[in-house]
């Protein structure tokens, strides 16, 4: 059963994606199906990246109900764009070339996950807990850092700030979508690569090095991707933090398998799926253009609450 | 043979194993006994090559664990945890057949499926086979974990208290199983255990710990008297025999 749900979810996906494009389509057909490929390319990417990375992240937390976002990536991206627009002023980040702010964003991003990751867990590689704690303590800082900054900011400069702080699929450029997919390819390739070593993985530590697996290495490789995969699809669209949750919980529920092979492209698929679904309902249905993150925002926390009680009263 | 020589093993300021030298031979079943705290887990994990001493050397069967590739060393020693994680979902058979990772890293083949399905014959797990983990008792999930480290199929099978949370019928239905296979397969055995009863009845050696350090080893029948069991566990024993074999009782 687990193996036949990535073939329809596959199917869903490209019936979903046809619809988006064609849906009351009108002439220039050229121009508007352009603008059209381009979100429905970046909502599949960042729908697919946020899914399989919180299975990855999940399996080496050995936790079903974290998002990488809890590590503090969404914080940071807000503290950047607060910093960008104290230093360079609303109208100066509108001018920044768009290519050299996804860049840097990702790379500042990539680099603070790398320094986390690799920091606290070069010491001792078996305490993610602590790795997660001190992400939690840290995003909690930033936001808190974030939060001052702005409450000095000019309102007019706040509201650009503000609108960073949703994901929003209507600005996304060409030439960074085709680098964000490279990316995202890249790590989701290896992530399948790894799929049978994250199956033992899962079984915990003390098990998986006793079967012969390098534990430690698939943790840290693992959590590389994830940063790779969340630091480019936040600096492309902004941050989604409870997507991920909702695509790997939808993803385990659908499959019923610990079988990464099926798990990965499956929450990839599901994350790409409720994406163009909401957009296309938000967009062509009710005519609206940017409440799509907040309400994936809110199911998601809906979620997750859901999760925490359920698994408080087992 | 596992040859364990001036195994020191600390943790921080706690000195965990001090100056441990021992050797076991192959075959049959070895207990180590002992208090809590006493070392036995650690022993344990370093003979598994997953506890790096802090000086000393472990060979096993010749092999250094701690200079072998980690499937080189899981094709010499299987461990069972004390508490291994049970994740949902997982069927018995599932489960069972990750003891064949260090065998095929992914790729299993058709030997890979006789020997899970010989280890869930060898525990009676063939109609629990499609149960996930989470469905099951304490007891059966024992079973499973324990038919995953037979189908690793390695000459050594280290099992660290897999009596926990057993009732004394399917303790014993565990114990005298793994006594079949050592004698029928020539699988060497060695295992963490608090009931000394068990261990008396069931085990070929006696390995006895206290304060990170072997106190006394020998066979069962000559190591389990009142005096070395009041000095491994602080405790005035009694020992009595029935139909040949030892039981022990604490006074």
């Amino acid at each position: 059963m687990a193996d036949r749900c990535v073939p329809w979810l596959v199917l869903a996906l490209v019936v979903l994606s046809v619809g988006f494009l064609a849906w009351h389509l009108r002439a220039p057909y050229g121009f508007i199906l352009e603008l059209r490929g381009t979100k429905l390319a970046a909502l599949i990417c960042v729908g697919a990246a946020t899914g399989a990375a919180t299975i990855l992240f999940q399996t080496v937390a050995m936790n079903r109900l974290l998002t990488p976002g809890i590590v503090g990536f969404d914080a940071l991206f807000v503290l950047l764009q607060t910093l960008l627009v104290v230093s360079l002023g609303g109208v100066g980040v509108a001018q920044l070339p768009g290519a050299l702010r996804f860049v840097v964003e990702a790379l500042v991003l990539m680099a603070a996950a790398t320094a986390l990751f690799g920091v606290l867990l070069r010491r001792d590689a078996s305490d993610v807990t602590r790795m997660i704690l001190t992400g939690v303590v840290l995003g909690v800082l930033l936001r808190g850092l974030a939060s001052v900054v702005q409450r000095m900011m000019d309102p007019s400069e706040f509201a650009v700030v503000q609108q960073a702080m949703f994901a929003s699929f209507g600005r996304v450029d060409v030439g960074q979508l085709v680098a964000a997919a490279l990316v995202l390819l890249a790590a989701l390739g290896w992530a399948m690569r790894m799929a049978p070593a994250l199956d033992v993985a899962g079984l915990g530590r003390g098990t998986a090095r006793g079967l012969g697996l390098n534990h430690d290495r698939v943790v840290m490789i693992s959590l590389m991707l994830v940063a790779a995969m969340i630091s480019v699809s936040t600096a492309l669209v902004g941050p989604i933090t409870f997507l991920g949750l909702l695509a790997a919980s939808l993803a385990r529920h659908l499959t019923d398998t610990h079988r990464h092979t099926v798990l990965i492209p499956a929450a990839a698929l599901i994350g790409a799926l409720i994406l163009v679904a909401g957009q296309f309902v938000f967009e062509r249905l009710l005519g609206s253009q940017s409440a799509l993150a907040v309400v994936v925002e809110l199911f998601g926390g809906l979620l997750f609450l859901w999760l925490v009680l359920r698994k408080g009263k087992r | 043979m596992i040859d364990v020589s001036g195994l020191n093993y600390h943790l921080g300021a706690a000195r965990i194993l001090q100056d441990v030298s021992l050797r076991l031979d192959p075959g049959g079943i070895t207990a180590l006994i002992g208090p809590n705290g006493a070392g036995k887990s650690s022993l344990l994990h370093c003979m598994a090559g997953l506890n790096a001493p802090t000086a000393g050397r472990v060979r096993i069967d010749g092999l250094d664990p701690f200079a072998a590739s980690g499937e080189e060393r899981a094709r010499k020693v299987a461990l069972l945890q004390q508490s291994p994680v049970v994740v949902s979902r997982l069927q018995v058979r599932e489960l069972v057949a990750f003891g064949r990772w260090p065998h095929h890293r992914g790729r299993p083949g058709p030997e890979d499926a006789a020997q899970v399905e010989a280890a869930l014959e060898a525990f009676s797990l063939q109609e629990l086979a499609t149960r996930p983990l989470d469905t099951l008792s304490g007891g059966q999930r024992q079973r499973a974990f324990i038919a995953m480290t037979y189908a690793q199929d390695t000459p050594w099978m280290l099992l660290d208290e897999p009596l926990n949370a057993l009732d004394p019928r399917h303790a014993r239905d565990l114990m005298a199983r793994l006594h079949r296979l050592s004698r029928g397969t020539g699988r060497s055995i060695v295992i963490v255990i608090h009931d000394i009863n068990a261990a008396a009845g069931w085990a070929d050696r006696i390995v006895a710990m206290k304060d990170g350090r072997v106190l006394a080893e020998g066979e069962s029948a000559t190591l389990l008297t009142p005096d070395t069991l009041a000095d491994v566990f602080d405790t005035p024993f009694e020992v009595l025999s029935h139909k040949g074999r030892a039981v022990v009782v604490a006074r």
